[in-house]
């Protein structure tokens, strides 16, 4: 492969032919116009499934108030 | 499971400066809706978009409803300027975007400055070239050439309702708050009537809570004031909902009639709100004739990535036959029996002062609306 320079967005892979006919046939009719835009999707929602959910970052400041909007519109007890 | 922003990251620019630090920038007045737009990147209501769409963006947006990274996104969020306003201005200057209804002041990261076809935006965008569609209408109005960058928004002011206005960061904490883990959210820009009820009530059986999020803004003449929109469902909610299973909150966003693509649009939001559902009735963000009644539920195949599973209702009716409130799937009787709910029937009645029969619309909410002296758009 030859060396990628930093503003390449893209790089290639390779998966099995018979793989790559059976998601041809899958994604007729679907949004994906392409094999890489749909592996590309696989892979994101495998990633993100095994990444780590950041926790959304209130100080205790913000989070009191969060609740006191939401206490006022009767949302929150 | 609540599902993450869409992009995967809730995009928060809002950094709280005063302006006089920005004061030497250049500046220009934008419109509301465009201030509007600003609000809903900064808060990340149009996550995972920074900002207004530079030129692959929007392309990939016009060919594949979809951002250049393959991320679903059908209505492009752009940004409009003349020849005059761009002829001092170059790719990477920063500029200061401004509004006075709205307060807003923001500024944006120059990466792009291009130009368009507006009849390639508006055929694809709204499937057709007709002026006679508010949309097209718009895009024929807009200015040369485009401007897309990062946006940063420093200051907008409170405004009416804004005790309702929450934004995806509190949605997501309070349905977090709530133990809410399924989620359906309803979007509307009318005061409930008995098949809104329905529908609502309906997909609600099946999750933990409803997210009512009416649109505000901008409205034609005859249509119901958000003051009045706002008011009803307060009601419906009051004496019909579960207070520990309903919730409301506006969106403050302009309608732009692009029906299916439009309906992609309004789930992305609702997604980026925390919501796991999301409500499509019939001719969703449609008008006139220019879209089949089911188009927006089509759509949804194209789309399977979205992260955010529609939920199809076609319309409730009242069957005599049944007794009840029934729709297509459930009532095996003729039509003669079948008696429909309409908004336009019940909006004549409201208008001549008179209470709409509760089998229509609740009496409480018709009381609600028949309070205010005004109760449409002039
Ligand atoms: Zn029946």
């Amino acid at each position: 492969m030859t060396e990628e320079k930093d503003d390449k967005k893209y790089t290639t892979i390779s998966i099995p032919t018979p793989l790559a006919e059976k998601i041809k046939k899958r994604i007729q009719g679907t949004g994906f116009n392409s094999l890489s835009s749909y592996v590309t999707y696989v892979l994101r929602e495998v990633i993100s499934g095994t990444e780590e959910e950041p926790e959304e970052a209130f100080s205790k400041e913000d989070e009191e108030k969060i609740k006191n909007r939401l206490r006022a519109l009767g949302y929150l007890d | 499971m609540m599902p993450k922003p869409h992009g995967g990251k809730l995009v928060d620019r809002h950094i709280k400066r005063k302006p006089s630090e920005v004061a030497d920038l250049p500046k220009f007045e934008i419109n509301t809706n465009l201030a509007e737009d600003i609000e809903n990147i900064a808060k990340g209501v149009f996550s995972p978009l920074e900002g207004f769409l530079c030129k692959n963006d929007l392309e990939n947006v016009i060919k594949e409803k979809r951002l250049e990274n393959g991320t679903p996104w059908t209505i492009p969020i752009l940004l409009d300027f003349d020849k005059k306003e761009i002829k001092d201005l170059k790719e990477g200057d920063q500029i200061l975007l401004t509004n006075t209804e709205t307060g807003v002041h923001s500024i944006l990261d120059i990466d792009e400055i291009y130009t368009f076809d507006k009849k390639t935006l508006a055929q694809s965008v709204y499937g057709t070239q007709d002026t006679n569609h508010p949309g097209v209408a718009n895009v024929n109005n807009m200015k040369q050439f485009l401007l897309g960058g990062k946006i940063t928004l420093l200051e907008s002011k409170t405004r009416e309702f804004d005790e309702y206005n929450l934004t995806p960061k509190e949605t997501r904490f309070l349905f977090k708050e709530k133990g809410w883990k399924e989620i359906v959210a309803f979007q509307t820009r009318n005061p409930p009537h008995i098949g809104h009820e329905y529908v609502q009530k309906t997909a609600l059986t099946f999750v933990d809570g409803i997210f009512i999020n009416p649109i505000i803004g901008k409205k034609k003449k005859g249509d119901f004031t958000d003051n009045v929109i706002l008011a009803a469902y307060e009601t419906l909610m009051k004496y019909y909902y579960l207070k520990e299973r309903a919730v409301m909150s506006i969106l403050r966003t302009s309608m732009k009639y692009a029906g299916p693509r439009e309906a992609i649009h309004h789930a992305i939001m609702r997604k980026n709100f925390g919501c796991t559902h999301f409500i499509i009735g019939r001719d969703h963000a449609g008008i006139g004739n220019y879209y089949g009644p089911y188009n927006a539920h089509m759509i949804f195949q194209e789309f399977p990535d979205l992260g955010i599973t529609p939920v199809f209702f076609k319309s409730f009716f009242r069957c005599t036959k049944c007794d009840a409130v029934v729709n297509e799937k459930i009532c095996p009787h003729e039509e003669k029996y079948h008696i429909n709910f309409s908004g336009k029937k019940i909006r004549e009645l409201l208008m001549n002062g008179e209470i709409p029969p509760e089998n229509m619309m609740r009496k409480e909410v018709s009381e609600t609306i028949l309070k205010f002296d005004k109760p449409f758009v002039e």
